[in-house]
């Protein structure tokens, strides 16, 4: 397993491995927003912690089509279905690979990215901690969504359509980790929740992911 | 009726649905009629809302169905998956258009009822948003039928995600009550259907329930036939193909 | 014979024909379909058995 996660490392921060574009994506996002919404400062700041979720849960969104795609289209994935790994397994390291390349630099990016719109000095450690919790979520389920639409030519557009229902509630409870945490409240609840969502869905998304590829690899 | 698995078989699922459709369709038709007459004609004003708490008599049964229909769903995409009768897959397909459009009569009911109690055409009422949520997870898998060419992967695939789907569903419902709930107890302006509603309300409203639930049924009835059918005639066509 | 609705006339009216509006739409593509598709199989089923 650790030898398939190195492989996937490998080939997903090569050139063209999707690696930077997710990280554009979202610089590009945050950049957009003060041209949407005006550039007033105080307006911003109040935003800020939910743009910054959305925008790193968009840019996730953007790499899920790669976790499984090229393994399909060159037939590693059929040969990883008849290898002793088991396929629960092999869904889990695909989305620890994603969270890695995609996840992980988002949660480091996100702070520098604050700075554009503003996040408040206090907000800063609540949204690392918060996106640092959210992300691995956002992986597991998106290695979801992507092994259900694997064998499907167009399928982004459809990912999307049923990848962002099930990112809910992360999103509420991760943005409002980040947003109560800028305000100085309380952020035990939530914080709890979000841990909550990303154990299970860890724990359990998984043997989903590997019936739905089963069954897409018939 | 010996055993219900009886209605697997296609053929005799048709035959049994072709008798009980008239009269579903007619009582479904009668309880509809004479629920929406009498609350719409003959029940008094809600003291606090007017006669706004006419719509309770679409609002309502509307948003039961829209949880029933994915529940059925549910409960059909597990029976495919643990005992592979086609028809249950079929009947689960056939479901979710008439579900998702109970959603959207529940929205659009909510909204237009909440609209001179608020002030807003949209506001994001903890029920009314896990309404909005339950609408994109019934777009999500009818997608997803439509997007699979064979019938079996489709069947297997959203009988997963529907699976998948009915526990994020609930994760959202406990998180959208956080999300407008958490700093303000109580502030929720919610068209509560758990409120004690008096029996001169009470009555024509269960008559309404009891015909959109008809209704329900009837449908799937019907949209079940034609997949079976559908699903034959793909059948026939492959293998005048192959010959 | 109609209720005196009062203010809210609009509102009870326009959510009365939006459902029906609605309802009366599923109904009636569903039925549709069920014919255009019975219509469809007993066509193919013939083709097949004057050809099979």
């Amino acid at each position: 397993m650790i030898a398939l996660l190195i492989r996937d490392l490998k080939l997903g921060t090569r050139a063209g491995g999707g690696f930077g574009l997710g990280l554009s994506f979202f610089l590009i996002v945050v950049v957009l927003v003060p041209f949407g919404v005006g550039p007033e400062m105080g307006q911003l700041s109040v935003i800020a912690p939910g743009i910054l979720w959305v925008g790193a849960l968009l840019a996730c969104l953007l790499s899920l089509d790669r976790i499984f795609a090229l393994d399909w289209e060159d037939g590693s994935l059929d040969l990883l279905a008849t290898s002793p790994l088991p396929m629960e397994g092999v869904a889990s390291v695909k989305a620890l690979a994603h969270w890695l390349t995609t996840g992980l630099p988002l949660v480091l990016a996100a702070p520098v990215l604050g700075v554009l719109l503003n996040l408040p000095v206090s907000g800063i450690w609540p949204l690392i901690w918060s996106l640092a919790l959210g992300t691995p979520a956002l992986s597991v389920i998106g290695t979801f969504g992507a092994a259900l639409t694997v064998g499907l030519k167009r399928g982004g557009l459809l990912l999307s359509l049923l990848v962002l229902p099930l990112y809910v509630p992360t999103l509420i409870f991760g943005a409002e980790v980040a947003r109560r945490g800028a305000v100085g409240m309380d952020m035990a609840t939530p914080l709890l929740m979000l841990a909550g969502i990303t154990c299970g869905t860890i724990a359990l998304l998984p043997f989903a992911s590997a019936a739905v590829l089963r069954v897409n690899l018939r | 009726m010996a055993s219900i698995w009886e209605y697997a078989n296609p053929k005799k699922f048709i035959e049994t649905t072709d008798r009980l459709l008239p009269w579903f369709s007619a009582l479904a038709l009668l309880c509809l009629v004479v629920g929406l007459v009498w609350g719409f004609f003959f029940t008094p004003d809600d003291y606090k809302q007017g006669s706004t708490v006419k719509i309770i008599y679409l609002h309502v049964p509307s948003a039961l169905m829209a949880i029933n229909a994915w529940m059925m769903m549910l409960v059909a995409s597990l029976i495919w998956i643990v005992r592979r009768h086609h028809v249950s897959a079929l009947a689960a397909r056939a479901a979710a258009p008439v579900g998702a459009m109970m959603t959207v009569i529940a929205l659009a009911t909510g909204a237009i009822w909440g609209q001179p109690m608020w002030g807003t055409w949209w506001a994001w009422d903890p029920r009314l948003t896990s309404f909005l949520i339950l609408f994109l997870f019934y777009l999500g898998y009818m997608a997803l039928w439509s997007a699979i060419e064979n019938d079996d992967t489709a069947a297997d695939l959203t009988s997963v995600l529907c699976i998948v789907g009915s526990v994020f569903a609930v994760l959202s419902r406990y998180a959208v009550n956080f999300w407008n709930q958490g700093l303000h107890q109580g502030a929720s302006l919610s068209l509560d259907k758990e409120e004690n509603v008096a029996d001169v309300f009470y009555h024509p409203l269960l008559m309404s329930i009891a015909g959109f639930v008809l209704l329900f049924v009837a449908l799937v009835f019907l949209r079940t036939q034609t997949e079976i059918r559908a699903r034959r005639m793909r059948a026939l066509v492959a293998r005048e193909r192959l010959q | 014979m109609m209720p005196d609705l009062g203010k809210y006339a609009q509102a009870v009216l326009s959510s009365y024909a939006v459902s029906i509006t609605l309802l009366v739409l599923l109904v009636g593509i569903s039925v549709l379909r069920a014919r255009k598709v019975r219509r469809e199989l007993a066509e193919t089923e013939q083709r097949v058995r004057r050809n099979g």
